[in-house]
């Protein structure tokens, strides 16, 4: 488990549930509309993995995608 | 006393998976079963009751529906019994817009409303919760709905509007006459919106001498994309439709979280020892006891899960039925307050994704955190009944509760 994991959200995707942004606020950021995009370059630090991976499984929209690197 | 007058009745039904209706006092009353049924029946079930309709039963057919606006229309929402024409005085943008016209619609609509403005209005729904509780504490007895789940959206969203909170009962008066008593009586339907137009378009007259710092003065001076103001039919309409779906709604997610604890003890004494966990027990309640179903029409041919469609058939979106699949959600009929994976649908999915989900979410943790805080010992009371609304947004209307602990 020394992969590193990268996080991306879908702008087409995103409807703005902001369920990411609830469960993992180390991870997104929301716009000016509610709208969701990836703090960063995505990149997940350590000890945060858990946290994208469940931002993921409660994202309505399945517009989360986690890249292990 | 508007609010216990219930529709003309249809004829009951016995046969569920050809004559399905929404309105039905069984499935107003327990519709999981029912909802199983038609599941185990098939993708999709059609009824000839409201001159013909369809539904999908299943989360995955939802989604298709949900994300296909160019054969699903959004123009039509509500499954009636009649179809009454579609005009400006009716549409309330965004939610009845297709694109392209929706985006630039629910874009204005969303800076208001998004997790950080919410934590703002936070403090003034947490005192709206306590002014409530400090009511009727003192009493044995109370109908929760009637003293408390009900008020909590209707001055929050007055709040955010600038209208007064004294003008609750009247709010809730529109909203019923278009929500229940519209569904089978256009004429209801009709005055409702008449009025609403009359009280809103007199607030849109009073700002255009004095602006003011709410939601209205906001509406009024957003700009299309071409820097002209919005027509004062856009302005209504998405007045309509902040009042009408930001209280009915929310009134029945908080109403039944409280009916779920009051009848599970177990849950109740984990989120007074585990407050932390109320955001997670909000979303678990939200997908079990989903209040809003919606509608769309057809408006190019096509297939629902393999079944063909016809522009004019209008098509029941049970977000409701779709968070009690199995095949998504584990023990999809039990309620589990630490449920880790929950994709639910209970605020749609797809464009129309309800503006007021971030309000919604944060009333119903402040008003579950506030009542448990205080009144941590409830029950159903047994000399009394728990109603129903019907149709298209369900929750519970009346709430007997005995407070403190059993005797």
């Amino acid at each position: 488990m020394t992969e590193r994991l990268r996080i991306h959200v879908d702008p087409d995707k995103c409807q703005g549930h902001a369920r990411c942004k609830a469960l993992a606020p180390e991870l997104f950021e929301l716009d000016e509309y509610g709208n969701a995009h990836e703090a960063g370059d995505g990149t997940v630090p350590p000890g945060l993995e858990d946290k994208a991976w469940l931002a993921k499984s409660n994202c309505p929209e399945i517009a989360i995608d986690v890249i292990e690197e | 006393m508007s609010d216990v007058s219930q529709p003309a009745a249809h004829p009951p039904v016995t046969d569920w998976v050809h004559d399905f209706d929404h309105t039905d006092p069984q499935w107003t009353e327990d519709p999981f079963p029912i909802w199983d049924e038609l599941r185990a029946a098939g993708p999709v079930v059609h009824t000839e009751r409201f001159l013909g309709c369809y539904m999908p039963t299943t989360y995955e057919a939802v989604r298709e529906i949900a994300n296909d606006s160019e054969h699903f229309s959004s123009r039509r929402i509500i499954v009636r019994d009649v179809r009454p024409e579609i005009t400006s005085r009716n549409s309330a943008p965004p939610i009845t817009s297709d694109p392209p016209v929706h985006k630039p619609a629910k874009q204005l609509l969303l800076p208001p409303f998004t997790p950080d403005a919410m934590k703002k209005l936070e403090p003034r729904v947490r005192a709206i919760c306590n002014e409530l509780i400090d009511g009727f504490i003192a009493e044995r007895r109370l109908d929760a709905a009637e003293r408390y789940t009900k008020h909590i959206p209707v001055r929050a969203i007055a709040h955010m509007l600038g209208i007064s909170e004294s003008d609750s009962d009247l709010f809730i008066k529109w909203i019923h006459m278009i929500l229940e008593l519209g569904i089978k009586d256009e004429t209801m339907l009709l005055q409702a919106v008449h009025e609403m137009s009359a009280y809103f378009g007199a607030h849109i007259e009073a700002r255009k001498n004095k602006p003011t710092d709410d939601l209205i003065s906001y509406l009024m001076n957003a700009r299309d994309k071409e820097g002209n103001p919005l027509e004062d039919s856009h302005v209504l309409g998405s007045l309509r439709l902040l009042l009408i779906a930001g209280i009915d709604t929310t009134w029945s997610a908080i109403g039944s979280s409280l009916w779920h604890l009051a009848r599970t003890p177990a849950d109740r004494e984990r989120l007074i020892a585990e407050p932390e966990l109320i955001p997670n027990a909000v979303e678990e309640l939200l997908r079990a006891y989903s209040p809003v179903t919606m509608a769309r029409e057809v408006v190019k041919e096509t297939t629902i899960s393999g079944c063909p469609v016809k522009p004019g058939n209008m098509v029941l979106l049970s977000f409701p039925a779709a968070n009690r699949d199995p095949k998504i959600f584990p023990d999809a009929d039990k309620v589990v307050i630490d449920r880790r994976e929950n994709r639910h649908a209970a605020f749609g999915l797809g464009i129309h994704r309800c503006v007021g989900s971030n309000l919604a979410r944060m009333e119903m943790q402040v008003a579950l955190e506030e009542w448990l805080k205080r009144i941590p010992d409830f029950a159903l009371d047994p000399a009394g009944t728990v109603t129903w609304s019907q149709g298209t947004v369900r929750g519970p209307r009346q709430l007997p509760f005995l407070l403190g602990k059993a005797m």
